[in-house]
């Protein structure tokens, strides 16, 4: 029999007995086993590579890419790097994202509230588009769009125009661009100056009205400030704007401002279907705010419109936003599925072309997927702030 | 304590994967006649070069060099099974393993053969890059396409041949990059780009698949040198070597004037160099790994490098390709093939 000792606290279980110690100790050796898994899978890969004189690192982000890309937000031609092609499809794929998350969002709002519309037709318009869009694999309705969008304009030559100004052809829609010289400057101070101002107006008239009670028109006063401002400095500069018009030099137009139909194709079809599964989540959202919160507010004299606005959306909003953000970047995604019809996104070119051209796979599939990793992770993260910052505060 | 033994028999499991990893690898020729067929790597589809037909059977001058190769292997030119793949995955196919054998017109070029390793087996088309265009943009020649819009295909020595002679000429152009040779194609009958470009014999190819092949022409112009080839891996010698010689086999055969029709007769020549290459004398095949007959089985089931060529993109066919540099040596090409002795 074990003596027992008299002390002070009880004595614990030896160090083997103890489930803290041994929770402690497994967990040490599956991380190491982890982490000695991932070394070797690592160091296995660089290996066989090498054996087979598969060339390996990161030095081909250096070489001259020599391949030219349709278009490319930053500056780029064919002598410029590999690395230089990562950034040109990087940026097209947070243009068409971005693109692509602004217009879903606004339509599957307005088609949610649609469907929950109690005007029949209305309803029944939403519930045929939901069901019709959300059923069909988004590769096909990007060809849909492309080729149904493509064969139906006009080549070059026999473009539609409105004004001499505004060109519409099969190779895309071209408008005319802004050249800014110097004295633009003070234009965009102004602009500046007037979202701050905006800003600072919604402030003070939402502290007003927690005050005194008196509503301030605020969207009309912001609208103004947004429009006035600028207005007033670019006439102070001394109308400081000139447009180059699109012009038709040989096989196509160059100057100004186009849109490639690779890039419309693939928003249209982007937003179209994201949206559908965008006012799916609204109508969930927007029906678990219970019956009498609507009837509440209805009691207390407020209209549809801001029982909807005031009430109803941002109790809802708790439930929308995580699906939501699911929804973003289920978007930016698939807008990988550009390598379909040609719109030069990340995976197009770096992952397509920059990855055929070099042979280095493991490299340039692995940055890619950090790359998308980190956009997912970033607009995650955001959402969360603000699902935070709007959340109802409850006792 | 159950907890405690499933980790334990997780961690062996996963340990055990891991070391076993290095295992004895095969070489390709055993790994082959293990799975009893050739694994061959060819388009997705395209005429005279690598084509399913309607029932699903191939053919092509590059299905053709694979059943060259399974011939030789297995005396069997139906050996074989065929993997579609589009420019962009080919390479990693091959490096990885899944294919044995890559038939896809490939462009041989310094940086394939000496960054991805793999090694070219030799050239069955010398070919060039061309333009393809409509015959209304009144266009003679690649010259006058300055500012144009180009289709291409992605991944292939074509993006960079263009950019290099646009930017040589100081022209400018506009790539539009697709997937597959079926989507540049239709890109280009929509209308979407004034010029399509590809190897002159993939245009060919590509011209009889459009809806009016006549409302287009091929330009004169050739701007790059493409000798297109079969492809393997590196590190494995013996493997390059039969399918290196199997081609060589074919073109010596043509040299010779055996053909599939006169192979039987053949046998009772007493030229030394068709007694060799068919294998009645010496044992060239042994050398090689494969059986002494191989040169025989070729030339009875594939035919010779001439027979090939007609049957798939020779002049009687859709494609209309001429013999050209592609000729024989003796006939003013450049089709030369070491001696089979």
């Amino acid at each position: 029999m074990k003596k027992q000792t008299i002390d002070s606290r009880p004595a614990g279980p030896k160090p083997w007995y103890d489930p803290r110690v041994r929770a402690l100790v497994f967990q040490v050796i599956s991380l190491a086993v982890v982490c000695w898994a991932g070394w070797t899978l690592i160091g296995n890969t660089l290996s066989n590579m090498e054996s087979r004189g598969i060339s390996t690192g990161f030095g081909f982000l250096d070489e001259s890419a020599g391949f030219g890309i349709i278009m490319h937000l930053v500056p780029y031609d064919a002598t410029m790097s590999y690395g230089r092609t990562f950034w040109v499809g990087l940026t097209n794929t947070l243009l068409v994202s971005a693109m692509g998350i602004v217009a879903a969002t606004i339509l599957g709002f307005l088609i949610g509230v649609a469907r929950l519309s109690s005007n029949w037709l209305v309803a029944r318009i939403a519930l045929a588009y939901i069901e019709l869009i959300r059923n069909i694999p988004l590769l096909l309705q990007i060809f849909f769009w492309y080729f149904a969008v493509l064969s139906n304009l006009p080549s070059p030559r026999q473009s539609m125009e409105v004004g001499g100004a505004l060109f519409l052809n099969n190779r895309g829609l071209y408008l005319p661009g802004p050249i800014t010289p110097e004295g633009f400057g003070l234009v965009w101070g102004a602009i500046l100056l007037a979202i701050v101002a905006v800003v600072g107006v919604r402030k003070w008239a939402k502290k007003r009205q927690m005050a005194t009670g008196k509503i301030f028109p605020t969207v009309k006063v912001s609208v103004a400030l947004l429009i006035l401002l600028p207005l007033l400095a670019f006439v102070i500069a001394g109308l400081p704007l000139e447009w180059e018009l699109p012009a038709l030099k040989g096989f196509n137009f160059g100057g100004g401002i186009s849109l490639i139909p690779e890039l419309a194709a693939l928003w249209l079809a982007l937003s179209l279907y994201t949206a559908s599964f965008i006012a799916e989540i609204v109508r969930s959202g927007i029906l678990s705010v219970s019956q009498g919160q609507t009837e509440a507010s209805k009691a207390l004299g407020l209209p549809n419109g801001l029982t909807l606005r005031l009430v109803v959306i941002p109790q809802a909003m708790r439930v929308i936003i995580p699906p939501l953000t699911s929804q973003y970047l289920n978007l930016v995604k698939n807008s990988s599925l550009a390598t379909a019809i040609g719109y030069p996104d990340l995976v197009a070119v770096f992952m397509g072309t920059t990855l055929n051209q070099t042979g280095q796979a493991v490299e340039v599939v692995a940055i890619t997927m950090a790359v998308y990793l980190t956009i997912s992770l970033l607009i995650s993260l955001f959402m969360n702030v603000y699902n935070r910052a709007v959340a109802i505060k409850e006792r | 304590m159950i907890k405690a033994i499933s980790v334990a028999v997780g961690m062996a499991l996963v340990a055990g994967a891991l070391t076993t990893t290095s295992v004895f690898a095969a070489t390709t020729l055993e790994s082959v006649k293990q799975k009893g067929h050739l694994q061959c790597g060819v388009t997705s589809g395209l005429p005279g070069f690598s084509q399913p037909d309607e029932k699903g059977s191939w053919t092509g001058i590059d299905v053709d060099t694979c059943r060259a190769v399974a011939a030789a292997v297995f005396g069997d030119a139906k050996a074989v099974e065929f993997t579609p793949l589009t420019a962009k995955e080919r390479f990693t196919a091959l490096q990885s393993g899944e294919i044995d054998i890559l038939s896809r017109n490939t462009t041989w070029t310094l940086t394939r053969d000496a960054s991805l390793g793999l090694n070219f087996a030799g050239v069955n088309y010398y070919d060039g890059q061309g333009f393809l265009v409509n015959k209304d943009i009144g266009v003679d020649d690649a010259t006058q396409l300055d500012g144009a819009t180009v289709c291409i295909q992605a991944g292939t020595t074509t993006e960079l041949n263009l950019s290099d002679y646009f930017r040589a000429k100081g022209m400018d152009f506009k790539p539009i990059v697709f997937d597959t040779s079926e989507q540049s194609v239709q890109g280009f009958a929509a209308g979407r780009c004034d010029v399509l470009t590809s190897d002159r014999s993939q245009l060919a190819a590509l011209r009889s698949k459009l809806a009016d092949p006549n409302s287009a022409k091929i330009l004169p112009n050739t701007i790059s040198k493409e000798p297109l080839g079969p492809v393997v891996r590196q590190g494995d010698d013996e493997w390059f070597n039969i399918v290196k010689w199997v081609l060589f086999v074919q073109i010596n055969a043509e040299e010779l004037g055996i053909t599939e029709a006169n192979v039987d007769d053949m046998l009772k020549s007493d030229n030394p160099n068709v007694q060799r290459l068919l294998g009645t004398d010496g044992d060239m095949g042994a050398k090689l790994g494969v059986p002494d007959d191989f040169g025989y089985a070729i030339v009875k089931q594939v035919g010779n490098y001439g027979e090939m060529y007609d049957r798939n993109i020779g002049p009687d066919t859709a494609l209309g390709l001429e013999r050209g540099i592609n000729a024989l040596w003796t006939n003013g090409g450049i089709m030369y093939a070491p001696p089979v002795r």
